[in-house]
């Protein structure tokens, strides 16, 4: 069992309470998810030559004491690069000017137990473990703002209670994923995927379908056809919940063995395993609530 | 008429359903209302006396579910098991209902006004179920007895593996499961759809409705099937 919540609001002033709105979204599904919980928040984007980095420290010996200006100095006199950091704790989302790969490979040399969270121009992202409750207040969740954002509150089965196997999953730039259920086949995924060059972080089924679908975006299909693929070659039970630069995705898969429940309204597309994450937001008792059908696309634009 | 309000953002779960279980059960009121249900799982599971229970908002899982005598409405929607192995008396729900409605159900009447999930009346034993829209697939799967009347469409394997409960579908069906067949709909047929939307408050002509059975013959082992069906 599992926890899944997402939200995109419409109204741009609704932008500034994305994350005071979610909160009791998240910690609405602790029931289904008391082990690990994340999110992935979605924002304006940074100018084209820029990117961002999520990091976490809680695997190296360092921990939440983690010297994170120093990082930054380093990659100024190894790779030349400035770097703007935004560090609480064992978390930071690091800012620069250069190719994400370079940067990437040089953390992933140095420091190989410094975990990075998320890649892109829109995301950030957060998770680890512990309540939902207490990974909200750890990293500040309420205080967060954007278009939409994609969270997971976890109860594992498929992999250990590890902060980098909780959930949302990232691959490539600007795409998370969250899962409810269990696939059955994420090891034909890997051994399709690995011949590719595509390296997996985790034993997670869920990574499996995340490097997938990534993949196929990469390789040039749109959103619809990736998911269409997805239908095709994932097998299992999930409800997936994924997150772009302007989109949310929902899918179920053909026997809706995981639940799911939207509440819409003019200001908002709020998206939850159970209603009961979803009693709280404002006007929801007017919204159009509906139960997303199996093996469909649901897709809403930012 | 005596009726209580029971506030579930002040009140708990447990305090409604154990005031349900007993002071309801000793006759001390007629009716209950429950306002801010706020998708909680289990409400009203249980009962045991013919009172009236109205839900207003949205349940989560097993909303009247083992339900005895009452008569249980909600005017939002239900989440999965809602009227889960009822006995008898009513659960009403005005919304849309998730999956496995109805599963199980010995007897009594679950009405669904809106559209129903997967699994609805899955083993059913004898309830009835009416479903104002449209069911998921694997609806009816292996129902034993009572009767379901589903005025929209259904959704693939209707009624596979079916034992004796009957179907009468209005709409489309995607496809039937193993062992379920059309068949002709007499006048008891049609009186039995007729009384099931009376009681349900649902205006169709009941004629307008497709009866599903069983073959039976899934009922005795044939060797000769090599396990094609």
């Amino acid at each position: 069992m599992c926890g899944i919540v997402g939200l995109l609001v419409k109204t741009p002033a609704l932008r500034e309470r994305l994350g005071e709105l979610m909160v009791p979204m998240l910690i609405g599904m602790t029931e289904r998810g008391p082990d690990s919980a994340g999110l992935a928040v979605f924002g304006q984007p940074l100018p084209e030559g820029e990117r961002k980095l999520s990091l976490y420290s809680g695997l190296t010996e360092d921990g939440a004491d983690f010297n994170w200006l120093g990082l930054s100095h380093e990659l100024k006199s190894h790779l030349g690069v400035n770097t703007q950091v935004e560090a609480k704790g064992n978390h930071a989302v690091l800012r620069f000017g250069l190719a994400p790969e370079v940067v990437k490979r040089w953390i992933k040399e140095h420091y190989p137990k410094l975990h990075i969270l998320s890649t892109g121009r829109s995301i950030d992202l957060y998770k680890d473990i512990g309540t939902p409750a207490e990974v909200a207040a750890r990293y500040g969740f309420s205080g967060l703002k954007g278009s939409h954002l994609v969270g997971h509150t976890r109860m594992a089965t498929e992999s250990a209670v590890t902060p980098d196997r909780a959930h949302p999953f990232t691959a490539g730039e600007d795409f998370c994923l969250v899962h409810n259920g269990s696939l059955s086949n994420p090891n034909g995924i890997r051994r399709m995927l690995e011949p590719r060059g595509i390296r997996f972080e985790t034993d997670n089924d869920t990574e499996a379908a995340c490097r997938f679908l990534e993949w196929r975006l990469r390789e040039g299909d749109d959103l619809e056809t990736a998911l269409q693929r997805g239908f095709e070659e994932l097998d299992g039970f999930y409800t997936f919940l994924m997150g772009t630069p302007d989109k949310l995705a929902l899918i179920r898969d053909p026997f809706a063995c995981k639940p799911a429940v939207v509440a819409e309204t003019d200001d908002y597309v709020a998206i939850a395993s159970e209603f009961r994450s979803l009693a709280h937001l404002p006007g929801v008792k007017h919204a159009h609530v509906f139960e997303p059908a199996p093996e469909e696309m649901y897709v809403w634009n930012a | 008429m005596e009726r209580l309000t029971f506030d579930l953002a002040t009140t708990s779960l447990r305090e409604l359903n154990t005031f349900l279980h007993t002071d309801a059960k000793a006759g001390k009121v007629e009716a209950v209302t429950v306002v801010n249900p706020d998708g909680a799982h289990n409400i009203a599971v249980g009962l045991d006396c013919p009172i009236n229970v109205e839900v207003i908002g949205h349940a989560g899982y097993y909303a009247g579910g083992m339900n005895k005598s009452a008569t249980i409405t909600i005017t939002g929607s239900a989440g999965t098991g809602v009227g889960e192995n009822m006995m008898s008396g009513t659960v009403h729900v005005k919304g849309f209902a998730s999956n496995g409605a109805g599963a199980s159900a010995q007897g009594g009447l679950l009405v669904i006004e809106g559209d129903a999930g997967l699994r609805c009346g899955i083993s059913l034993k004898g309830g009835n179920i009416v479903v104002g829209g449209s069911v998921g697939s694997f609806s009816a799967f292996m129902a034993q007895a009572g009767t379901m009347v589903i005025c929209g469409d259904a959704g693939d394997a209707l009624g596979d593996s079916l034992y004796e409960a009957v179907l009468y579908v209005k709409g489309s069906v995607k496809s039937l499961g193993a062992d379920a067949q059309f068949e002709p709909m007499t006048d008891a047929d049609i009186a039995t759809v007729a009384g099931l939307l009376d009681k349900a408050g649902l205006d169709h002509d009941p004629k307008a409705f497709k009866r599903i059975a069983s073959q039976r013959s899934l009922y005795h082992w044939n060797a000769d099937a090599n396990q094609e069906y």
